[in-house]
């Protein structure tokens, strides 16, 4: 295909119309995603994650500047909520970014979640893959730690950063349930503020209790990313991490569970829409319901009889 | 599946960011996503990013009379960067006499002081597929 050629070639227009693509579904975009798919498994992607407000577009945009320095070219993709009011939104993350528009190592996508739940990972998993075919080295996902779907998101990183600030009362607590397991790493942000012994404190106890990290201990890192401070340590951490999973094999595991996840979402997309295309919606599965309803028939069997039909 | 995406951007050294704030805004509530980019870019950075995210519609917002010289720019980069179809609108303090140049450069609607936002939708609406 002409756009995966010019793609692979280094074109951004080309890049850019590929996310576009998959991103609103074209038809051709799992033709794009098809011819790509050899060229993947490059980058490394770093997720970061945590509440709205806390720096992490304006982290982000230094972190891609420190990877910049020390030779790698970067992608972002920067995911900010759909209103569920209008169905539009305002993505502002590009605002913290806007430096970066003069750098042809970085490309920078924002993404509107767009109420889809299962649908938002894979298309931001998706632009990943375009960038990673693209020859981006390092990839950023950045999205609010709030929902189940940005932690799916965060999943399919290598390395995961929760950032946190002082002075959020005890929403330490919030935290601490869901996002903590998904941390390979935390950074305190905003650290000129008053609280941060306290929370660096209050993180290190939750992680003293935590069973789950083995063989690696989530670094706590401080820092003040409007002035750029504490940038060249998070990313020492990363690149720790990175090492560690690469050198006890986890690196591995976590592609090769990816990918299973992928192809299992990709599964059951499929599967459902066929189901609701060919079952849901039909005239005979209408008169089933008004059956069922009257109690001459009951759902179970219904039930059987369709998944023999459907999955023979 | 396909939303109207809209770059919001204001050029050069202009610090008046309510307009382009209230045009956002009613843009998202119209349902469309906007990308805001805020205030002191130069027509390379807004091209590069209305490039990185494939919009639509590009609005620039300016209060200080330089857009004679930006608006024009910002189009004349969005053409070299090989994206010809993007809507290029503008708004705020700018002179009667000074829209029909801009509409020969390229610039589709200019919205002055006053203008219900209603309008700004209705014109993307009716310009964009
Ligand atoms: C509020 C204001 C300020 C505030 C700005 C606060 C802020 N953060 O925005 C403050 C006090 C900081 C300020 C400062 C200055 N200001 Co002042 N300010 C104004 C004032 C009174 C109102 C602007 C405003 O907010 N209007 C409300 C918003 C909602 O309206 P709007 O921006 O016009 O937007 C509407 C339309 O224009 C249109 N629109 C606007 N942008 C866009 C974009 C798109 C894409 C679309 C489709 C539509 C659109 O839609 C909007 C809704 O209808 C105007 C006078 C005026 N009546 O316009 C002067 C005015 C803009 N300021 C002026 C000046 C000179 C200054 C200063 C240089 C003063 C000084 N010497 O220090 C500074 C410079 C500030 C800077 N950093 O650039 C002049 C500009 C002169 C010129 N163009 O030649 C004006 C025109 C006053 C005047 N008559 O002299 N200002
Ligand atoms: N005081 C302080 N403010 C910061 C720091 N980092 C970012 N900010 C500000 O916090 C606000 C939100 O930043 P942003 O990066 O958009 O947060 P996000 O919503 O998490 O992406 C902006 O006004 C930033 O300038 C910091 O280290 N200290
Ligand atoms: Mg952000």
């Amino acid at each position: 295909m002409e756009i995966v050629d010019k793609l692979l070639n280094h074109s951004r227009l080309a890049l850019s119309k590929a996310i576009t693509a998959v991103e609103n579904e074209y038809d051709d975009a799992v033709k794009i995603m098809t011819e790509i798919y050899p060229h993947t498994g490059n980058a490394y992607v770093i997720g970061i994650t945590g509440p709205p407000g806390a720096g992490k577009s304006t982290l982000t945009d230094k972190l891609a500047k420190e990877y910049r320095k020390r030779g790698k070219t970067v992608g972002i993709v920067a995911i900010d909520p759909t209103s569920p009011y209008s169905g539009g939104a305002i993505l502002g993350d590009r605002i913290r970014m806007m430096d970066l528009m003069a750098d042809e190592g970085i490309f920078v996508r924002s993404m509107a979640t767009r109420g889809s739940l299962g649908g938002l990972s894979q298309k931001a998993g998706d632009a990943v893959k375009l960038m990673d075919a693209y020859g981006m080295d390092v990839i950023i996902i950045e999205t609010v730690g709030v929902g189940q779907s940005e932690v799916d998101i965060v999943k399919t990183a290598d390395t995961t950063m929760v950032v946190v600030i002082p002075g959020m009362g005890d929403d330490i607590q919030a935290i601490k349930a869901g996002i903590l397991e998904i941390g390979d790493l935390f950074t305190i942000n905003k650290a000129d503020r008053e609280g941060t012994d306290k929370l660096n404190i209050e993180i290190e106890m939750m992680l003293e209790l935590n069973p789950e990290h083995v063989g690696w201990r989530p670094p706590i890192n401080r820092t003040i990313a409007s002035k750029g401070e504490g940038i060249e340590a998070v990313v020492d951490s990363i690149e720790a991490h990175k090492a560690y999973l690469i050198d006890s094999g986890k690196l591995n595991d976590i592609r090769k569970k990816r990918i299973k996840n992928e192809v299992e979402a990709m599964l059951n997309d499929r599967v459902n829409r066929y189901i609701d295309k060919e079952v849901i919606q039909t005239q005979e599965f209408d008169d089933l319901v008004v059956k069922m309803q009257s109690r001459e028939i009951e759902p179970y069997s219904v039930v059987d009889d369709i998944v023999g039909k459907v999955l023979k | 599946m396909a939303n109207i995406k809209v770059l919001v951007a204001k050029p050069g050294l202009d610090g008046h960011d309510r307009g382009a704030k209230v045009v956002a805004r009613a843009l998202r509530d119209a349902g469309f996503e906007v990308i805001y980019t805020g205030i002191r870019l130069t027509p390379e950075q807004i091209a590069e990013a209305a490039l990185q995210d494939d919009v639509q519609v590009v609005a620039l917002s300016l209060l200080s009379g330089a857009h004679n010289t930006l608006f024009p720019k910002v189009v004349e980069l969005l053409k070299e960067k090989g994206l010809n179809d993007v809507l290029v609108i503008g708004g705020g303090v700018i002179p009667d006499a000074d829209i029909p140049g801009l509409k020969a450069a390229g610039i589709a609607e200019v919205f002055t002081p006053g203008t219900p936002t209603s309008k700004i939708v209705e014109c993307i609406n009716a310009n964009v597929k």
